[in-house]
């Protein structure tokens, strides 16, 4: 009988040599005439050990990791086909403590299945949401959304239902669904994974979002950056269309909905929502003043839903499982889970999907094992570019979104980059305002001039010219920034700037020569 | 520019899936696509020209047959990305934003492909690498000239 064999198809354990792993994986069963089955699936999210191999057995999927194509005749020789041992082993996949201790809503189905095989979705609880919200009214559905407690897991962690019902309430012949794909964050792959892995779950979330509030429409504006999960979205919006799973007539059902994949332009700026609006419509991606809203006024004029990918794709096991066994997990205001990454410097990076209430520090080090050097860890940067770097001291917040807001960060998307001790927060500080110039839209003038005043105040300082009052002007413009701002680009980069000078200010002074 | 604008110029929002759909094909956004395309949408040069210039990934020059892409952002810098930078300036011979003199190879930055957990991470052309060392970059730069 053929054996079942699993590689993933997802980008990093292809930045790491999946490809040439699988391919030696096939060679080597044809070479010694043995029967097996290769199945491309999605990523474990497990990346410290990508590629990883996994060998269906009776006893469940075994997993084999780091693989290179040079440990492809080893494993063969140890029988890995039934799950022999080798120095690559790691036991029952769902068994490696980084993997089972997570709680993994939305994430349940990625790395099991192969991300374009619609039975394989189905399988495993697919459209089962979808199907749910068909025998429901539009009220019922945002109501179920909003009893979850989901926000926004873009960043604004604005409330899921509350968006919902404005554009459902607003009249108008078209609405949109809009999917904010463009995950620029450095240190966050979570919308790429779900995109990569899992696309079927966006869509039909998606779907369900168009039910909700009558719109037949659905856009993902995806990044440039992205070749991958481009290509997995087009493939599996194909599949899907042709399955009747989109299209005029939705499952017999009479409700029309259809998605059209968007390819951004390398323009940061572009996450923010109504910048993308702009950018969707085919002009710059300049930010739009706020009111109206995009759920009265948004994409062509008209009411649009626009969300986070993460915050579609919970939305399928939401409406399948019931408002209660979502809003059961998390603390506070913060409902459900939060796909965690860690990135940057960390012994075992990846996604962790935690219920919120985990600290930081359990995910640094329980989790994350602390930094790849083996060094202390410095700081850690939270939500993305516009986060704010925290030092050891505060490692036992916890993950909530106010809780982040109280110690002047964000939660942001749920990217955590680590740094050790080596790292200088100065440069750091420095490059916030220096990706804040590059990336700006240049609407408003504290973003545009302010991030260009502040490098150059952050420049004198490193060149150490008059460092006190230079110090002093950073953190005026900052306070200007933060309170003048259109959007978050220039309201927030202070963020990482002041918790940089809060919190590390050794590093902003004069350095001992050695 | 006729196959591409009968294909998607009736598309809501069709520019930047036609400036796509020209630098797919010829490598970049030439100059003498600009009034063709303003024509076709009904928009003037200039805005054209606006929102060619307002994304970098749009290019208005070609580019040599390899691209290098080094990601810049925080993660990889983390783990040593600036190095790497550094490395990519000196074995292409040229600073970012440009290409080597020999018109083979150039050099871009990127913020940001995704590989936050397994950096620094580069694109070659349409290929990705995760956890790249200064020795490995040579390496794989030496392959991507190679076979151009």
């Amino acid at each position: 009988m053929s054996i079942t064999v699993y590689v993933p198809r997802d980008s990093t354990a292809i930045a790491l040599g999946a490809h040439a792993v699988a391919a030696a994986i096939v060679a080597e069963a044809a070479k010694r005439q043995i029967a097996i089955t290769l199945v491309r699936n999605g990523s474990r999210g497990i990346f410290w050990l990508e590629p990883l191999v996994e060998v269906a057995t009776d006893a469940g999927r075994i997993a084999y990791g780091p693989v290179q194509p040079e440990d492809v005749g080893s494993l063969f020789d140890a029988d890995f086909l039934h799950g022999g041992a080798h120095a690559l082993a790691q036991g029952l996949t769902e068994a490696i403590p980084f993997l089972k201790n997570q709680e993994r809503l939305t994430f349940a189905r990625v790395g099991i299945t192969d991300p374009l095989s619609l039975d394989d979705y189905i399988t495993h609880e697919g459209f089962a949401g979808l199907r749910q919200a068909l025998t429901m009214t539009q009220e019922q559905i945002v109501q179920q959304v909003t009893e979850s407690g989901l926000r926004g897991r873009g960043g604004a962690a604005f409330p899921t239902g509350i968006k919902w019902n404005t554009v459902r309430n607003t009249q108008s012949a078209q609405k949109y669904i809009v999917c904010n794909a463009d995950e620029g964050d450095s240190g966050t792959f979570s919308d790429r994974m779900v995109m990569e892995d899992d696309p079927f779950m966006l869509i039909e979330g998606m779907t369900i979002a168009g039910l909700a509030v009558g719109a037949d429409m659905g856009y993902i504006y995806v990044r440039s950056e992205y070749p991958h999960a481009i290509a997995a979205l087009n493939e599996a919006v194909a599949i899907a269309r042709a399955h009747h799973y989109l299209g005029a007539d939705i499952l017999q059902s009479g409700h029309a909905f259809d998605i059209d994949v968007r390819v951004g332009a390398g323009s940061y700026v572009c996450g923010e929502e109504t910048a993308l609006l702009e950018s969707l419509e085919g002009k710059r991606g300049i930010v739009r003043a706020k009111p109206p809203l995009p759920a009265i006024s948004g994409l062509f004029g008209q009411p649009t839903v626009i969300n986070n990918v993460i915050s579609l794709a919970s939305v399928p096991i939401i409406l399948a499982r019931g408002a209660a066994f979502y809003r059961d997990y998390g603390m506070g205001r913060s409902r459900g889970t939060l796909p965690i990454q860690l990135a940057g410097n960390i012994l075992r990076g990846g996604l962790v999907e935690k219920a919120f209430g985990v600290t930081l520090r359990d995910l640094l080090t329980t989790f994350g094992g602390g930094t790849a050097s083996g060094r202390p860890i410095k700081a850690v940067q939270v939500g993305g570019p516009l986060g704010a770097y925290l030092p050891e001291s505060l490692f036992d917040t916890p993950l909530d979104y106010e809780a982040f807001l109280a110690l002047g960060g964000t939660l942001g998307h749920g990217g955590i980059v680590v740094f050790d001790d080596r790292t200088d927060m100065l440069k750091m500080a420095r490059y916030a305002m220096e990706f804040c110039a590059v990336e700006s839209c240049g609407k408003c003038t504290p973003c545009r001039i302010g991030s260009t005043r502040g490098k150059e105040a952050l420049d004198k300082i490193i060149a150490g010219e008059d460092r006190e009052q230079q110090i002093h002007l950073v953190r005026d413009l900052c306070d200007v920034m933060l309170n003048g701002s259109l959007c978050a680009m220039g309201g927030m980069t202070p963020f990482p700037v002041l918790s940089a000078l809060n919190h590390f200010p050794q590093d902003f002074q004069a350095k001992e020569i050695k | 520019m006729g196959p591409i604008l009968d294909a998607l110029g009736g598309l809501p929002g069709a520019l930047l899936p036609i400036l796509h759909a020209v630098q797919a094909k010829a490598g970049y956004v030439p100059a003498e696509a600009v009034p063709i395309i303003a024509e076709r949408l009904n928009l003037s040069r200039a805005e054209v020209h606006g929102v060619i210039s307002y994304y970098h990934h749009f290019r208005q020059h070609p580019a040599g047959k390899v691209v290098l892409q080094v990601c810049r952002a925080e993660a990889c810098q983390a783990v040593g990305g600036e190095a790497l930078a550094q490395h990519a300036i000196a074995q292409v011979g040229c600073d970012f934003h440009a290409t080597s003199a020999d018109g083979s190879v150039t050099l871009e930055p990127v913020y940001c492909l995704g590989q936050c957990a397994c950096g620094p991470a580069v694109m070659i052309n349409d290929d990705l690498y995760a956890r790249v060392t200064p020795a490995r970059l040579t390496s794989l730069l030496q392959e991507a000239r190679s076979k151009a």
